[in-house]
């Protein structure tokens, strides 16, 4: 295994790592109680992720290190995981399409992940795609239903779907990493997954009379460790306890 | 039957451990009370969200985190779970929501407190749940049957969540010498409020007696109180940790720990909404109901217009 496995399990990771942090974030504040108890089931399911990845990550490294080093010892450049889930939860309606945006990616991903030719990665992936599912479900029915609700729940849906858009492309832009790992049948090959999360896009968005905006500057660059301002504060609150009393057994 | 004979039938039922259902007939002020009861504790698991959600972010492992996204939605279907018991004596669950936010309904007292280091989190299911599972498990046995097993399946997870803390509270008083002091500021400060959990002493409880004639209750405060005392002091000793309370001291005669006064002005001053975080709890409850009004409007109206969509392709084919 390589430093390039290492970095494209940390990009899974990461991903479900900020997610996971971010979805927490509604822990106990959501629209109504039932939806808090979704919003952290699928945190868990997330962070659950992150986990298992980080293990692994540490485990090939063979440094000693272990997950919690991996999560809370590392800074901004050294994560990678993609400008959406970094994204602040904003209203409802930011949160869910975030999600929707991700879940649409990362379903496809772990459909194609699962037949990896890293039999950890294919095991991972087989096992996660039962979470992502419902992930996808969740998300894709609350666009649905905020869409086609009222006049104030549609426009809140096409400001959000609006906003988020420009880091909706990172997700199937492949960086070096990931080309790599595509190439060796361990990563996926994001230009061949494209079309199916597309299509799965443009299908709940139009049963939702939403609208994809077209023609968007997509950002990019959190894969390799180029982020927005938002994750900095992430982590800053998340990695607190770690960086303040470094070492201690909690 | 005479309503004479109807109240003799129901205190009979009661006396004989034959649990009372909802179909059942039952005194009013025994469905009011049950109502208030029971929405109280509901009230509490929703409100108790709040000052461990306030960790999540800042949780300082990524098990640690996991254990606390589960309990603290462990606590938000309590609240689903014991909202359900109190629809069965017909109230409404949105009405009982108001009443919280309108502060005409309680919610216990002890979530008035702030977290305000890690170890708050292994306090809090250590102390507050243990606090909880005193009382939860006598009202395994309540005469109410669909309030008693709510009570069953959530006292299975409150003793996880006790257990959960105490392991926090554990590895914290065995670590470094900044991790010994957070868990004994945290025991500090939890300490009286989880001994106000229970309640005035019975001599100044007002809905007592007749709560225990219905085996609403079947323990008296000062005896849960008592109780908790007993099994808890241990458990602070074998960590290493000092319980603050200068007249604690184990009474041979009685066989129980004797302790100090609860500060009862404290206790009224919170109860009244004086505590640190009375404000802070409603006003972050007000507005998760009022940000997500409009959610809740766009589902029952997607909702509804799927029926009509529904039905109206019928009614066409009908027409044609
Ligand atoms: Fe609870
Ligand atoms: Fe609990």
């Amino acid at each position: 295994m390589t430093d390039t496995s290492i970095k494209y399990l940390l990009q899974l990771a990461d991903n479900a790592l900020i997610l996971g942090h971010r979805l927490g974030e509604w822990c106990g504040h959501a629209p109504e109680m039932e939806l808090d108890i979704a919003l952290t089931n699928i945190a868990l399911d997330l962070t659950g992720q992150a986990r298992n990845l980080y293990q692994r990550a540490a485990e090939l490294e063979g440094q000693g290190k272990t997950e919690d080093d991996l999560a809370y010892l590392r800074d901004v450049w050294d994560f990678r995981n993609v400008l959406l889930v970094e994204q602040p939860n904003g209203d409802f309606a930011h949160t869910i399409v975030r999600q929707f945006l991700f879940d649409t990616y990362n379903y496809c991903l772990h459909q194609e992940l699962a037949h990896s030719a890293d039999e950890w990665v294919a095991g991972f992936a087989a096992k996660s795609l039962k979470e992502i599912a419902y992930h996808q479900r969740f998300s894709s029915e609350w666009v649905v239903r905020l869409g086609d609700g009222t006049e104030v729940s549609h426009a809140k849906m096409q400001a959000a779907i609006d906003d988020l858009w420009t880091y909706s492309g990172e997700l199937t832009l492949p960086n070096e990493v990931e080309k790599q790992m595509a190439s060796q049948g361990i990563g996926a090959d994001l230009a061949k997954i494209k079309p199916a999360i597309d299509a799965k896009r443009a299908e709940v968005l139009a049963t939702a009379s939403l609208q994809g905006p077209t023609g968007t500057w997509m950002q990019s660059g959190g894969k390799d460790g180029r982020h927005s301002e938002h994750l900095g504060f992430i982590l800053s609150e998340m990695q607190f306890l770690q960086r303040a009393y470094p070492g201690q057994e909690w | 039957m005479t309503s004479l004979n109807l109240e003799e039938n129901f205190q009979s039922k009661i006396d004989t451990e034959i649990k009372i259902e909802p179909k059942d007939w039952m005194p009013d002020a025994y469905r009011k009370t049950l109502i208030r009861q029971i929405s109280q504790h509901a009230h509490s698991e929703i409100v108790g969200m709040l000052p461990e959600g306030n960790w999540i972010t800042r949780a300082p492992s990524l098990r640690r985190k996991l254990i606390l996204l589960a309990k603290v939605q462990d606590e938000g279907g309590h609240g689903l779970y014991l909202y359900s018991a109190a629809e069965t004596l017909g109230a409404d669950r949105d009405e009982l929501v108001q009443q919280l936010l309108t502060g005409k309904a309680k919610y216990s007292s002890i979530f008035n407190y702030p977290t305000l280091n890690w170890a708050d989190i292994g306090a809090i299911g250590w102390l507050v749940d243990g606090a909880a599972i005193m009382n939860q498990v006598m009202l395994t046995r309540t005469s109410y049957g669909p309030y008693a097993r709510a009570m069953v399946r959530i006292c299975k997870e409150e003793s996880f969540h006790q257990r959960q803390g105490y392991e926090i509270m554990m590895a914290m008083a065995g670590g470094s010498p900044e991790q010994k002091a957070m868990a004994q500021d945290a025991l500090n400060r939890w300490w009286w409020p989880s001994l106000m959990m229970f309640g005035p002493r019975d001599s100044e409880s007002a809905h007592s007696d007749q709560a225990s004639k219905w085996k609403i209750k079947r323990k008296s405060n000062d005896e849960l109180r008592q109780q908790f005392v007993d099994v808890t002091v241990p458990q602070a000793e074998r960590i290493g940790l000092s319980v603050p309370d200068p007249d604690l001291k184990w009474n041979e005669a009685r066989g129980h720990n004797d302790f100090g006064e609860i500060d009862w002005d404290e206790f009224w001053s919170v109860v009244k909404g004086n505590g640190p975080c009375n404000r802070q709890r409603l006003q972050a409850r007000i507005k998760a109901y009022e940000d997500g009004a409009w959610v809740r409007e766009a589902a029952m109206a997607h909702a509804e217009k799927k029926e009509q969509r529904k039905i109206e392709p019928e009614a066409a084919v009908k027409a044609a």
